[in-house]
C-alpha cells in the first residue's frame, strides 16, 4: 500500500542518483499485485544512500522496520545452445565436410550469494515501505556488507540475527555477535545447505521428510552396531 | 511395625493417633513442595494462573515459589527448552538441594513439541535430567498441572525410606549431580545423558 505522498521507485532511484553520484541503484521489480518494487544498492555506496534516504526532506525515511536475509544458493542452469559444427558425411564415395547447426545442452553454474533486505518507513511523512536490497559477492568467503546500524539504530539486533542465521558479516556494526545461537556454534541454520544434526533416534510419530531422516539414522546406527559386535 | 488400616481407624476413634516415621516424613515432604520460580515459555502463563486464586495451588502446599534453586524442591519445566537454554536448566537443577522433583509441563518440555524438528530446540528435557511427571498439552490447562502435582504427591507418599527405590537423598550410591551439556559447534554435547535417558523402543 503506497501512500500518495511517497514517490515511485523510479523517482526515488533518480533522487538517489542525483544525490549520490555513481550510486548504481537497480530497480528489482515485483510482478505480484502488491507491486512492491525494491531498490538494489551497490554495497560501496550503501551508507551514503541510506543517509540520503533518512535525511532527505521529501523522503524522511526515519524508521527501519525490518531487516531480513535471503540465501541464493549456487544454481546449475541447463541451456540449449545452437552451435555450428563441421560434420563429415560420406556421399558418392567422397568424404564431404559441411557445417551444420546442432543443438547442444550446456550446463553452467550461476554463483549464489547472500542478500539482505531492509524495509523502511517514514513516521514523519506517514509513508512507506521503501525496500532496499544488498547482495554479497558470493556465499563463502566474500560475505561482507556495510552495516546500516550507524544510520538506523534499529538495525542493530536484526543485523546480528542475519549474521547469526545467514552468515553475512556487517562491516561497521558496533557489536556483531551471534544473537540467537550460542557463540561456539559454527553453522548458519537459515542457509539452504544447512544440515541439521542427526538426532533422529527417537521419532515415534514420524512422517514424510522426518520419517526418511529417522529411517536413515536407524540404518546407519544398525550397521554401526553390527560392526561393533563382530 | 506397620499398623493395619482397620486398627488405625479404630484407635483413632478412641483418640489414639498411630503412625509411622515414614508416613509422617512423607506427609511433611509432600505437603510443602516448593516450586522454583522460573518459566521458559507460554506454559509459564498457565503455571502462573495455577497459582492464582481461581485454581489456587496453595491448597496443596505449593504456593511458595522460591526465586532461588537452593530453597526449591520442585522444578516445573514450563515451556520450550532451547538448546541454548538447556545447560542452564541442568545447572539450576544441579543447584537444587535434595530431595528434588521435576514436572515437565507441556508438549515442548516433554518432546520438543511443535518445534521438535527445529535446529534449536531440545527434544525433551528428560534427555538430561530425571523427570517425575510429564504433562502433555499445548499448553496444558491449570487443572492438568494440578493433576500432575497431585500425581507427584502420590509418588512422594509411596516412597519407602529404605531399600530399593528409596529417594535419592537417602541413597548414598545414587547419582547426585547431572552432567551439564556443553554447547558444541553443531549441537549440544553429549546429545543426551545415557544414565537418565535411553532411546525408548517404539512398538508399531
Amino acid at each position: 500500500m503506497r501512500e500518495k505522498g511517497l514517490k515511485t521507485v523510479e523517482e526515488i532511484k533518480a533522487a538517489i542518483e542525483a544525490a549520490v553520484p555513481g550510486a548504481g541503484v537497480e530497480i528489482v521489480p515485483n510482478s505480484s499485485p502488491s507491486a512492491q518494487h525494491s531498490l538494489r544498492l551497490d554495497p560501496r555506496h550503501a551508507a551514503a544512500v541510506a543517509r540520503f534516504l533518512r535525511d532527505n526532506e521529501d523522503l524522511a525515511l526515519d524508521f527501519l522496520s525490518n531487516v531480513t536475509g535471503i540465501d541464493w544458493p549456487d544454481k546449475e542452469v541447463a541451456e540449449k545452445v545452437k552451435v555450428i559444427r563441421p560434420v563429415t558425411k560420406k556421399g558418392d564415395g567422397v568424404e564431404q565436410t559441411a557445417e551444420e547447426t546442432v543443438e547442444e545442452t550446456r550446463k553452467r553454474v550461476e554463483p549464489g550469494c547472500l542478500e539482505v533486505v531492509y524495509h523502511l518507513f517514514s513516521v514523519a511523512k506517514k509513508h512507506g515501505p521503501v525496500v532496499l536490497r544488498m547482495r554479497t559477492v558470493n556465499r563463502t568467503d566474500q560475505v561482507e556488507l556495510p552495516s546500516l546500524t550507524p544510520v538506523w539504530r534499529s538495525a542493530e539486533f536484526q543485523e546480528r540475527e542475519v549474521f547469526d542465521l545467514y552468515g553475512v558479516v556487517f562491516t561497521g556494526h558496533p557489536d556483531l555477535r551471534r544473537l540467537l545461537m550460542w557463540d561456539a556454534f559454527k553453522d548458519h541454520p537459515m542457509r539452504r545447505d544447512y544440515v541439521e544434526p542427526d538426532d533422529f533416534e527417537y521419532e515415534p510419530t514420524a512422517h514424510d521428510a522426518v520419517l526418511a531422516r529417522a529411517a536413515a539414522h536407524q540404518a546407519a546406527h544398525q550397521t554401526q552396531e553390527g560392526k561393533g559386535s563382530e | 511395625m506397620a499398623v493395619e488400616d482397620g486398627l488405625k481407624v479404630e484407635l483413632g476413634k478412641q483418640g489414639v493417633f498411630v503412625t509411622t516415621i515414614e508416613e509422617l516424613y512423607n506427609w511433611g515432604r509432600r505437603s510443602s513442595v516448593w516450586p522454583m520460580q522460573f518459566g521458559l515459555a507460554c506454559c509459564a502463563i498457565e503455571m502462573i494462573a495455577t497459582t492464582m486464586a481461581r485454581y489456587d495451588l496453595a491448597r496443596f502446599g505449593a504456593e511458595v515459589f522460591r526465586p532461588s534453586p537452593r530453597q526449591a524442591d520442585l522444578m516445573i519445566i514450563s515451556g520450550t527448552v532451547t538448546k541454548k537454554m538447556a545447560p542452564q536448566v541442568v545447572r539450576l537443577y544441579n543447584q537444587m538441594a535434595e530431595p528434588k522433583y521435576v514436572i515437565a509441563m507441556g508438549a515442548c518440555a516433554i518432546s520438543g513439541g511443535p518445534f521438535k524438528q527445529g535446529y534449536n530446540v531440545l527434544k525433551g528435557i528428560d534427555r538430561y535430567i530425571p523427570v517425575d511427571v510429564h504433562i502433555p498439552g499445548c499448553p496444558p490447562r491449570p487443572e492438568a498441572l494440578l493433576q500432575a502435582f497431585v500425581t507427584l504427591q502420590k509418588k512422594i507418599d509411596a516412597q519407602h525410606l529404605t531399600g530399593q527405590g528409596r529417594p535419592r537423598h537417602l541413597d548414598s550410591a545414587a547419582q547426585g549431580e547431572f552432567p551439564v551439556p556443553v554447547q558444541g559447534e553443531h549441537d549440544l554435547e553429549p546429545t543426551s545423558n545415557p544414565g537418565v535417558w535411553t532411546v525408548p523402543v517404539v512398538i508399531r
